[in-house]
């Protein structure tokens, strides 16, 4: 442990895949909540998978890979919105399709692209400890713009969330709230894929927040502590995968996992307990 | 003769090539207490959807404050049926009664302290004050609908529309819904939709049988031959002479 916490005082690289885990956490506390609650857990899946083919093409343009994310992300927020929102039956489809053909369109822009590569593996399951300075600004940005979205507009994001037709009633505009809230899911993947890979961005996304469901009536603390859940995973993973010589991604993913299995296990248990302890 | 509030003329609906609802001429006056009866399917939800402008008529004509139903919205209070929203939702019964500031409260940030005064009158209207901080899973199906009734009170309506209020909950309790409508109704029109026709004509003044098509009485005429003929055949006609008294 002293070992850890001596190297983390001296790599820079180390102080930065701590910084990266935590600052992605708030996000993730954030948007995470959402997907769980608006149970849309699918679409924010086929949002992070489509993210690929924009990641390819930029990488194949010699562009910066990031870049390509985010836009490949909000573009794919706001096709799978607007298909839910106008065209519902073809919901389902729709995000499989954008899913498979996002992935097949990145994995050839980068067989295509000459040269050697290494990338094509940290994007599917992360590497945060190669995670430079920018991208860190970056995801400071990012949490910023989010915190302060969900600020300004609580009241109609937890209205479209809870009851879409009473929001409506009220003459909140459902469907800009709703694209509002695909893209804030959409930048939070972006956010989480340095840190754990698309392939395993859905785990991060919803377990903290699931986990934090258990124990809250509030979607607002709810966010606060999937936030803490988030940094305690994201560090946690970091130490044991440093120490142990293990893919970073994977501990964090596997962490949180178990995480989620226990509490749940440990909530039905409870439940059950309460009941027999009630009178009938 | 009271304002109008609702006006449906000659408004005809239907689902692709399905007619849901034809020739439904309606008039609904301040104060009014309108019970809309029918069997399943017979488009009771279709109407409400009209009034509150969820969806829009085929043929005819629906005002509702003299306006179309869309820019009326907020001066009408609405309850669903249960089954619109997860209920397991991380919500507080207080956090649920606050959407109904909506439209009321500033659009940016969080609730004021006057929503949640305000929030906390519709809560203690309906005798439920004591349950703001619970959570929302941990109640039962009375308290819940009249979670649903307070939310719709906080947009300060006129005109308090309720689908199936009685649906889900036990015949004590559902007692209990209707006498609170009453009281409510000292101060603004009600509209309850219901398929159960004998339990409602106790405290409607008015009463809307509708099976596509529609056909008012007061609530006084309502006979057993009328429901016959709105179910399309024979029915017992429960009467409610005798109160429920409490009992476990």
């Amino acid at each position: 442990m002293t070992e850890l916490f001596n190297a983390l005082l001296t790599q820079n690289f180390l102080q930065n895949a701590l910084l990266g885990g935590l600052l992605a956490s708030v996000a993730c506390g954030i948007a995470g909540s959402y997907v769980v609650v608006k149970r849309i857990g699918y679409m924010a899946g086929g949002i992070a998978h489509a993210v690929l083919g924009g990641m390819g093409l930029a990488y194949y343009l010699g562009r910066s890979p990031l870049a390509g994310a985010i836009a490949t992300a909000l573009l794919a927020a706001l096709i799978i919105g607007w298909v839910s929102l106008c065209w519902r039956k073809q919901e389902d489809t729709t995000i499989s399709a954008l899913w498979a053909v996002g992935m097949a369109s990145g994995i050839l822009f980068i067989s295509a692209t000459p040269g050697y590569n290494v990338d094509l593996m940290s994007y599917l399951f992360g590497n945060i400890l190669m995670i430079p300075n920018h991208s860190l600004q970056l995801i400071f940005w990012l949490d910023l713009g989010i915190v302060l979205m969900v600020l300004l507009f609580y009241k109609p994001l937890l209205a479209i969330c809870f009851d879409e037709e009473f929001a409506e009633l009220r003459q909140v505009p459902v469907r800009l709230f709703t694209l509002l809230l695909l893209c804030l899911v959409a930048l939070t993947v972006v956010i989480l894929i340095q840190v754990v890979g698309l392939i395993m961005v859905i785990a991060l996304l919803t377990l903290p927040a699931a986990i934090a469901n258990h124990f809250v009536a509030s979607l607002g603390r709810m966010m606060l502590i999937a936030m803490a859940l988030g940094m305690l995973f994201t560090s946690g993973g970091l130490a044991l995968s440093y120490q142990h010589d293990l893919p970073s991604g994977a501990v964090t993913v596997l962490l949180t996992g178990a995480a989620y299995l226990l509490t749940t296990v440990g909530k039905v248990l409870r439940d059950r307990w309460q009941r027999r302890q009630r009178p009938a | 003769m009271m304002q109008p509030v609702i006006v449906l003329d000659r408004v005809g609906f239907r689902y692709d090539e399905l007619p849901v609802l034809e020739d439904i001429c309606l008039t609904v006056r301040q104060k009014d207490f309108l019970g809309i009866v029918g069997p399943n399917g017979s488009g009771k939800s279709t109407l409400l959807k009209l009034i509150l402008g969820l969806l829009s008529p085929q043929q005819g004509r629906i005002e509702v404050f003299g306006a179309d139903p869309v820019d009326s919205r907020l001066r009408i209070g609405y309850v669903p049926q249960f089954a619109t929203f997860d209920r397991n939702f991380p919500i507080t019964v207080l956090d649920t009664v606050l959407q109904g500031r909506l439209g009321i409260s500033p659009a940016l940030f969080g609730y004021r302290r006057a929503d949640r005064e305000g929030a906390r009158r519709a809560l203690a209207e309906v005798d439920i004050l004591e349950l703001q901080q619970r959570s929302l899973t941990a109640l039962s199906g009375g308290q819940l609908q009249r979670v649903l009734i307070a939310r719709a009170l906080a947009c300060r309506p006129e005109v308090l529309i309720l689908d199936e209020p009685t649906a889900h909950i036990d015949p004590r309790v559902e007692e209990g819904v209707f006498e609170l409508l009453k009281r409510l109704n000292e101060r603004m029109t009600v509209i309850v939709v219901s398929h159960d026709v004998g339990f409602i004509t106790r405290y409607i003044t008015r009463v809307a049988c509708l099976n596509r098509r529609l056909v008012c009485h007061p609530a006084t005429e309502l006979t057993g031959k009328m429901i016959e003929e709105l179910y399309g055949g024979p029915l017992k006609l429960v009467r409610h002479d005798t109160v429920i008294n409490g009992h476990d």
